[in-house]
């Protein structure tokens, strides 16, 4: 793969390919997070690796809330990317986010589901948790402009 | 870090240091961060637009600090939700300003607002609404 490649071309790569972590490798803000992306069975499972700078709170110690926050806007963002019929640059316009617990000092994980897509609007909603998957540490509602790329 | 140990406060979270964000004010409920631009932050590497997911943390670190300086005694506090309008791209190369206010508290709740800017409140980036838990007992929800 070049470097000089866009976004849309690596999207259309990686459709053909099935390796989406390449494509998500070239986004700065994901390798800063540490966010991996892997398909189990059907499912695409975003996983934000524990690192000591995604920390906010020190004294319990608790992850920072933009941290699960930016997890969950990437794994809807990752979700559109790989199960849109047509390759598409989601926009968030609104992503509103219940934390339900404090993040623990561990990985986290989150996978979204597509609850409407429309002609310009998709809705997403996200869930993320740590050791058990029935216990979500957040989950997030997000709405995207999508719009097929020129 | 000078005397001031508000301007300090990003120095005790590591999330904020990280990302570089300044405290520029901090007192009586409100709060103003900037986050300088900066390449590691980018969502998008054909534009160098920021991702969304650093303006999301941005506005959720200056708005619990809205929290805590509105506060007399310091207790623990912890974000229920946060709803962030994204209106507009960020400027490629161009720091972002966040700036909270903490509006209302009961004994038990406190509400912010916030918008994200370039250096026209104006013309905002992002604006959000958020709650948050005040003196959970372990800091945290379990």
């Amino acid at each position: 793969m070049t470097n000089d490649m866009t976004i849309v071309e690596r999207l259309a790569l990686a459709r053909q390919s099935g390796d989406y972590q390449a494509l998500f490798d070239v986004v700065p803000y994901s390798k800063f997070l540490g966010l991996t992306a892997k398909l189990e069975g059907n499912e695409l499972i975003t996983t934000m690796k524990f690192a000591p700078h995604l920390i906010g709170n020190p004294s319990l110690p608790a992850l920072h809330g933009g941290t699960v926050g930016a997890l969950l806007e990437s794994a809807a963002v990752f979700e559109l990317l790989v199960r849109a019929e047509t390759i598409v640059l989601p926009k968030t316009i609104t992503l509103t986010v219940d934390y339900l617990r404090s993040g623990k000092p561990l990985d986290t994980h989150a996978r979204a589901t597509v609850t409407r897509q429309g002609r310009r609007v998709t809705n997403v909603r996200v869930e993320a948790w740590q050791e058990d998957r029935a216990v979500p540490v957040a989950t997030a509602n997000a709405i995207f402009l999508v719009k097929p790329a020129e | 870090m000078g005397h001031d140990p508000r301007l300090g406060f990003n120095e005790f979270i590591p999330h904020n240091k990280a990302l570089g964000m300044v405290v520029l004010e901090l007192e009586r409920g409100e709060a103003r961060f900037r986050l300088p631009y900066d390449a590691k932050l980018v969502g998008n590497p054909d534009t160098g637009v920021l991702h969304g997911g650093a303006i999301t943390a941005l506005l959720d670190a200056c708005s619990g600090a809205s929290v805590f300086s509105s506060l007399t005694d310091w207790v623990p506090i912890a974000t229920l939700d946060l709803r962030i309008d994204y209106l507009r791209a960020a400027d490629v190369g161009r720091d972002v300003i966040a700036h909270a206010t903490c509006y209302k508290k009961t004994r038990n709740v406190a509400f912010t607002r916030a918008i994200a800017y370039h250096d026209d409140p104006g013309d905002p980036i992002a604006s959000s609404v958020g709650t948050f838990m005040l003196s959970t007992k372990t800091g945290g929800r379990k």
